[in-house]
């Protein structure tokens, strides 16, 4: 799956070309950038409209840990995203929880239901595994649908966002922007981390090559195993931020729509790259709400945007930029 | 099986041995009865034409397929029901016929991937990947002895087909292993890498038993003390590549295929 980086000799010489010099300070200069933007935003976009930003490309980095940098197509993760935000929406109106431990029992949610839906879907590969992770998903949905705690069609209502660590009122705008963004920030750093570490260099030696994988020794599920809870739980940790957000948690974030939306994010960024999704999920969500004003239906422009995308550039956005010239001045090729 | 004199006579113990393996795939049967016997600090060529069960005695030997019959016996454990990364953890690691590097790592990182088990440095998710710079010196010294060191920093899809093979020979002897199992080695390689991989290995098997399937019988002539012979999945002759070689039944199965 995903072997969107094999299609580049053109820039078969830049592997082996020296990163300029200079190089990583105008990327830390991105990076600063990047971050003022989002420290400045809220006071020149709706705040609403760029939270909901932060939680989808929180999302599809989380999805993109198994897509992009271990090799697998889960088609159920709307399960721990719309999962997680029902958990903290529970324990927050329900059980009274601050914020922040609300967040916490999402996330802790999430990765247990990773556990039980990974350990029973990386028996298999490939489509085998996508459909096994759909079909575990809509059990799910169907859970969610019938259980007493999601309150069914009308999904958990009116949910406090409460004070953050008993001090921050959350029921501010920028107080809630400021947290969401530290959060996906947070987010975004332990994923980071994560990929980039010795054991992210095995899921890449699996996504490479599994059987060589196995022949060097490497229990490939149990890696597979730990790639797929580490991507609920983010992917719970944006669900859960989502509920705070919106207050509310329905259906439609653990239905196999929103399975889908994870999966074109990811694809439209580009897969395998840090910020891909990020801008992938600005993008879609950024389309949907424009549409919403236009009354013209969302999912005929995604599906011209997804074709587009595959027929166009298969790399994603930032994947085709990463291997530009430019891109590769900025030593931003790896191609891993 | 276990043989009793192991200690006495390290030249003659078996590491590896196989009795009466035999694989079916539905009503085709791919190996039968097929027993053999890998010796320490030996190396052991497995010969045949195409189709003669050669890659499937090689599956079957590593776990990576269930022998529908027979027992396999490593340093004198049953593995006969092992899965496979358990029996490449305990010392028994192959090489694949089709080249198998990690295509878009670095050949440096192709071989600090093999080193880090070995070194307990693979569950760690919250290290940073600097971690991993104390195998440098290790994998450089595997790069040098292959003569790899100079595209070292290269990505492996890269790298001629050749010179992934040379590189798998590398990431294969990361793991120290004790008994080496390689799919034609030399297939596709240039006469300079032939003559460095055939050094190569004749130096690991001064301390390890190796079994390999080569094409090129000038290269078994010249590195192998033992010799099978597969044909249509049974053994058709063993011994030194001299009884092997003047064996009429062999001659005939090889016809027309020797001088290739």
């Amino acid at each position: 799956m995903a072997r969107t980086h094999s299609t580049a000799p053109a820039s078969i010489a830049a592997a082996d070309s020296v990163v300029p010099a200079g190089a990583s300070g105008l990327r830390l200069g991105l990076a600063l950038l990047a971050l003022a933007l989002l420290l400045a935003a809220p006071f020149f976009v709706y705040p609403i409209f760029l939270m909901k930003v932060l939680c989808f490309a929180l999302f599809a980095c989380a999805f993109n840990v198994l897509l992009g940098y271990t090799g697998l197509l889960s088609f159920g993760h709307a399960a721990f995203f719309g999962g997680a935000a029902y958990f903290t929406a529970h324990a927050v109106k329900e059980w009274g929880f601050p914020p922040e431990l609300g967040i916490l029992t999402g996330v802790i949610g999430a990765a247990a239901l990773g556990f039980v839906m990974g350990a029973l879907a990386i028996r298999r590969q490939g489509i085998y595994f996508a459909m096994i992770t759909l079909a575990l998903s809509q059990m799910f949905f169907f859970f969610c649908l019938q259980a007493k705690f999601t309150q069914g069609e009308d999904g958990i209502q009116s949910v406090p966002r409460g004070h953050l660590l008993g001090m921050i009122d959350l029921n501010q705008p920028l107080a809630m922007y400021y947290t969401v963004a530290g959060t996906f920030l947070i987010g975004l750093f332990l994923i980071w981390r994560f990929v980039h570490s010795p054991f992210g260099m095995i899921l890449k030696s699996i996504r490479e090559n599994e059987a060589r994988a196995t022949s060097l020794g490497y229990s490939v599920q149990r890696y597979k195993l730990g790639a797929f809870v580490f991507s609920a739980a983010m992917a719970g940790l944006a669900g859960g931020l989502k509920a705070l957000v919106f207050q509310f948690a329905t259906l439609t974030d653990v239905g196999w729509q929103m399975s889908g939306e994870v999966i074109l994010m990811t694809l439209l960024g580009g897969i395998g790259t840090m910020f891909g999704p990020v801008v992938g999920a600005g993008f879609i969500v950024g389309l949907g709400n424009y549409l919403a004003t236009t009354g013209f239906p969302v999912t005929i422009i995604t599906g011209v945007v997804f074709m587009v995308c595959v027929l166009l550039f298969r790399r994603g956005i930032i994947g085709e930029f990463n291997a530009s010239r430019l891109g590769r001045r900025l030593g931003l090729d790896h191609r891993h | 099986m276990t043989n009793a004199v192991q200690h006495q006579q390290p030249e003659s113990q078996a590491v590896l041995s196989a009795r009466g393996l035999r694989r079916d795939f539905g009503a085709f049967t791919a190996v039968r009865d097929v027993d053999i016997d890998v010796r320490h600090a030996e190396v052991h060529a497995l010969i045949g034409p195409n189709g003669a069960g050669k890659t499937t005695v090689f599956n079957l030997l590593t776990k990576f397929l269930q022998p529908t019959a027979g027992s396999i016996m490593l340093m004198g454990q049953d593995i006969t029901r092992t899965p496979p990364d358990k029996v490449a953890r305990m010392g028994l690691v192959r090489s694949f016929q089709i080249s198998a590097v990690f295509p878009h790592l670095s050949v440096l990182d192709n071989v600090r991937v093999a080193l880090q088990r070995n070194n307990h440095l693979s569950y760690q998710f919250w290290q940073p990947l600097s971690a991993l710079n104390r195998l440098n010196e290790q994998a450089e010294a595997l790069l040098a002895s292959v003569g790899l060191t100079r595209e070292r920093n290269a990505l492996a899809a890269d790298l001629s087909y050749g010179r992934k093979r040379v590189l798998e020979i590398a990431t294969t002897l990361a793991l120290d292993p004790k008994v080496l199992l390689l799919d034609e080695p030399m297939a596709g390689m240039g006469q300079e890498d032939i003559g460095t991989i055939a050094n190569l290995i004749r130096e690991v098997a001064k301390t390890r038993a190796v079994l390999m399937v080569e094409h090129n019988l000038s290269v078994v002539a010249d590195l192998c003390q033992h010799v099978t012979v597969l044909q249509r999945g049974e053994i058709l002759a063993e011994g030194d590549y001299d009884t092997v070689s003047r064996d009429p039944r062999v001659r005939t199965a090889y016809m027309g295929t020797e001088e290739a």
